[in-house]
């Protein structure tokens, strides 16, 4: 350890007028470029990382259309919507954020990044809202789906039945509905849960890197010079708000 | 004007003090070493997990093969632990060994010296990949204590999902982790060769080797991930009853595969591309001659990594995938040959009146050509929808990626250890035992792998523990060659390993190799350079020759440079 941090003052000595550039770089503009090139790099990684979670969709939603229909009205589209708006909001904030870092604004830093928090937190609030809406309802994935409990009363008035018998009909109406081979709602919830909940864990990253950001500008460690971190930041979090407007329209908007 | 070039310093580098140190002395305890961020540190602790991984994979494949003497079982007598054998030696090799051997080990460490930079663009982010890849590794290691693993590196749904018993759920964790330090490594170098060339150095004038690792590298930053994603599913498949490989609940187990060769077709790229790379400088340098078709083999990197991505469907043409998408994968799968024909065209070109020398890296380089035409020919009887349908499953499929994987990837990392290890450690290994090995490994492996072609064509299936009688010939002879071949591996590791007992004895440059690693001391200095490097061309090789008085060779005062680091300006 003691040679790296031998390396680093020492490279600190030879470019004294600037502290933030690593020894390995030629200049600041360099260093910038790079952290630039490895941040797009990787978001082209995370991109592709959903990708396989898009492609499965598109294959099942054109081999069972009406299995999503179906399914898809299960999705509470106004909790949907809000959180559409909280993280565009969010966005808009993290964006000012990176204005506000590069021009050196601490007071304006902090505040953005805080709401920008506060809005990822609000958006993780209202999905563990409806996560635990559908948890007691029964609408799970794959092999936990119970397509008897969430059937309320309206849904079965509206085909016919009579919601007080204890008849298992409607259960089996619900399979006949969607077809052939004993397909259930199960595949498009594995879908919603798991796009939806890779959605959240790169939520949940991003909280940890804005913190991180806070702190550091609370202790004014960002500013003008080095305000490379708060954009990367910020690229990372407009990537997690674009997956989710893709997320939105294919998951609540489909019936 | 004093002296133009490093390479005129004394052989050894001087111990004292911290900046003139090279990188192996100038610091001590395990701390400096496992937290480093020097990219030629990182390497060589790589390299220690690449040997340790390939030494375990080469055990296995032992056994398997000592079990195979006879038709029915003698040693292993369970077959599921015949099936975990297979299935760890394949997870091992591809994830621990292959993969991270040449980009990983002999990348890391030259890559930014032959850019003339002090380090990666990213040395925290290389050491983290480093970090995650023992994780990984532990992890993997973990799955085989904890219940082994029996599906076959390829984690098929739903037999992974529904049917095995085995510690699936941590084996792909563990592949995870090591595919997220594969991406880092890619995304790292990629950055660098953009942002970091020198002055004079443009992309098609720094070396082939570089060209292969940013194609690899860009394979490895666009098909991993989705491996991950894929991997990731299996896991929510066995632990949250997810269904979406599950035939039973809707799903589909050809998604899987389909997903799974969009990784893992292009990693087997990921795995010959370096190895291309390798070989390209080992013929320059040996040949003493200058590449030929320098923008041929360029692009055809870059086209091997692009068609790497269109031909995944050739793994599921027996799947019931459909016949429209089956000819059209069979199409571009011929295609690859293309660019790799190109390459082998053009490594001949160079050694065709070159003054070829045969040390033990050219050895390596001559057995990559030989065993890769092989392997690669072989590929397009898979390709061929008809032959396919005879030829898949059997022992042919397991002889071609064997000549591929091992014959053409390992043998090209082996040369590159050898040609580098020099630079490395600072020593020379004795030459006659290096060569032995070569010839040793050449000759074993083409014992061990030749025969199976020869019983996959007459229908011997992959895989089994028990095999019809007929077959028995072929096995025994492929026994042979493993056993060869192991021994081989321990004379090459013994004759590496001896090397190190002594002082340093190697030259800055001792094959006349023209790329920038050969101008600094070996070992090189902490900083890669002691001073601003000036850049030379990479394969003019007319402008190195031999200097009795260093016993290395150098660079003519002013020849074949690119840029003079500054010098003048």
């Amino acid at each position: 350890m003691s040679s790296t941090s031998d390396a680093t003052h020492e490279a600190h000595a030879d470019h004294a007028h600037d502290p933030y550039l690593a020894h390995h770089f030629d200049d600041a503009e360099q260093q910038y470029d790079a952290a630039k090139m490895g941040m797009w790099t990787f978001l082209v990684t995370e991109i592709l990382f959903f990708s396989g979670l898009f492609c499965a969709y598109a294959v099942y939603r054109s081999l069972y259309p009406e299995l999503f229909q179906g399914a898809g009205k299960y999705l509470d589209t106004t909790l949907g919507a809000t959180n559409t708006i909280v993280l565009l909001f969010s966005s808009l904030t993290m964006a000012w954020a990176v204005r506000c870092a590069q021009l050196g604004q601490k007071k304006g830093l902090v505040l953005t990044l805080t709401l920008t928090l506060l809005c990822a937190f609000g958006f993780l609030g209202i999905k563990y809202h409806e996560y635990a809406h559908k948890f007691h309802t029964g609408l799970l994935p794959g092999s936990h789906y119970q397509a008897a409990l969430h059937q309320s009363t309206e849904w079965l008035e509206e085909h016919g039945y009579d919601p007080h018998s204890h008849a298992p009909v409607p259960a089996a109406v619900e399979q006949a509905a969607l077809a052939k081979d004993g397909r259930s709602y199960g595949l498009f919830f594995d879908l919603y849960f798991a796009m939806t909940g890779l959605h959240g864990i790169h939520v949940l990253a991003g909280i940890v890197l804005i913190l991180f950001l806070l702190v550091r500008s609370l202790q004014g460690r960002i500013g003008a010079k080095n305000f490379t971190i708060v954009d990367n930041v910020g690229l990372y979090w407009h990537l997690v708000d674009m997956i989710w407007i893709f997320l939105f329209p294919l998951l609540y908007l489909i019936n | 004007m004093t002296t133009t070039t490093i390479t005129n310093e004394p052989i050894v580098a001087e111990p004292s003090g911290f900046p003139h140190g090279d990188y192996l002395t100038c610091d001590k305890g395990w701390k400096s070493w496992l937290f480093t961020l020097d990219h030629k540190r990182i390497g060589v602790m790589y390299m220690l997990g690449v040997l340790f991984s390939f030494f375990l994979g080469g055990m296995m494949a032992l056994l398997i093969r000592t079990e195979l003497l006879t038709p029915s079982p003698w040693m292993i007598r369970s077959g599921d632990t015949y099936n975990q054998l297979f299935t760890l030696h394949g997870a091992i090799m591809i994830f621990l060994v292959i993969i991270p051997s040449i980009p990983a080990v002999l990348g890391n460490f030259v890559l930014p010296i032959m850019l003339g930079a002090k380090d990666v663009a990213f040395p925290r982010v290389n050491l983290m990949s480093f970090h995650l890849y023992v994780i990984g590794m532990v992890i993997l290691v973990a799955a085989i204590l904890t219940g082994g693993l029996d599906t076959g590196w390829t984690f098929y749904t739903p037999y992974s999902t529904v049917v095995s018993q085995t510690s699936v759920v941590t084996a792909v964790m563990g592949a995870f982790v090591l595919g997220f330090s594969s991406i880092l490594t890619g995304l790292n170098f990629v950055v660098t060769i953009h942002k970091m060339r020198p002055e004079g150095m443009s992309f098609f004038k720094m070396p082939l080797f570089l060209w292969a690792l940013y194609a690899t590298a860009i394979i490895q930053i666009l098909a991993t991930p989705v491996l991950g994603i894929t991997l990731l599913l299996i896991a929510v498949e066995r632990t949250l009853g997810f269904g979406i490989f599950d035939p039973k609940m809707g799903g589909d187990p050809v998604l899987f595969e389909h997903f799974f060769w969009f990784y893992s077709h292009p990693a087997v790229y990921i795995m010959i591309l370096p190895a291309m790379g390798v070989v390209t400088e080992l013929i320059v340098t040996f040949s003493r001659r200058r590449i030929f078709g320098y923008s041929f083999i360029a692009y055809s990197s870059v086209l091997i990594a692009i068609f790497g991505f269109l031909v995944w469907g050739h793994h599921l043409f027996t799947s019931g995938q459909s016949p429209v998408a089956t000819a059209i994968f069979s199409a571009l799968t011929f295609s690859v040959s293309i660019p790799s024909a190109i390459k082998v065209f053009n490594w001949l070109a160079t050694m065709y009146k070159g003054s070829i020398s045969l040390k033990t890296p050219m050895l390596y380089a001559l057995s990559f050509i030989f065993l890769f035409g092989i392997g690669g020919l072989t590929g397009l009887f898979l390709g061929m929808l008809s032959v396919d349908m005879h030829l898949h499953d059997t022992y042919f499929v397991v002889a071609h990626f064997h000549y591929v994987m091992m014959g053409s990837a390992l043998v090209g990392f082996f040369g590159g250890l050898h040609y580098w290890w020099p630079k490395i450690f600072g020593r020379m290994y004795d030459e006659k035992w290096g060569r032995i090995g070569a010839i040793g490994v050449f000759v074993g492996f083409n014992t061990c792998f030749f025969p199976q072609f020869i019983a996959g064509v007459q229908g011997m299936p992959r895989r089994y523990h028990q095999y019809a009688e007929v077959f028995q010939p072929y096995m025994v002879i492929s026994t042979i060659g493993a056993y060869i071949l192991g021994i081989s591996c321990l004379i090459v590791f013994t004759n590496l390993y001896r090397s190190l007992k002594k002082p340093y004895d190697a030259p800055p440059n001792p094959w006349g190799g023209a790329t920038l690693e050969w101008t600094v001391s070996s070992p090189p200095p902490h900083h890669n350079f002691d001073e601003e490097p000036k850049i030379y061309d990479p394969y003019d090789l007319e402008a190195v020759v031999w200097d009795p008085e260093t016993k290395s060779y150098k660079h003519l005062e002013g020849q074949g440079l690119l840029s003079d680091g500054g010098e003048n300006a």
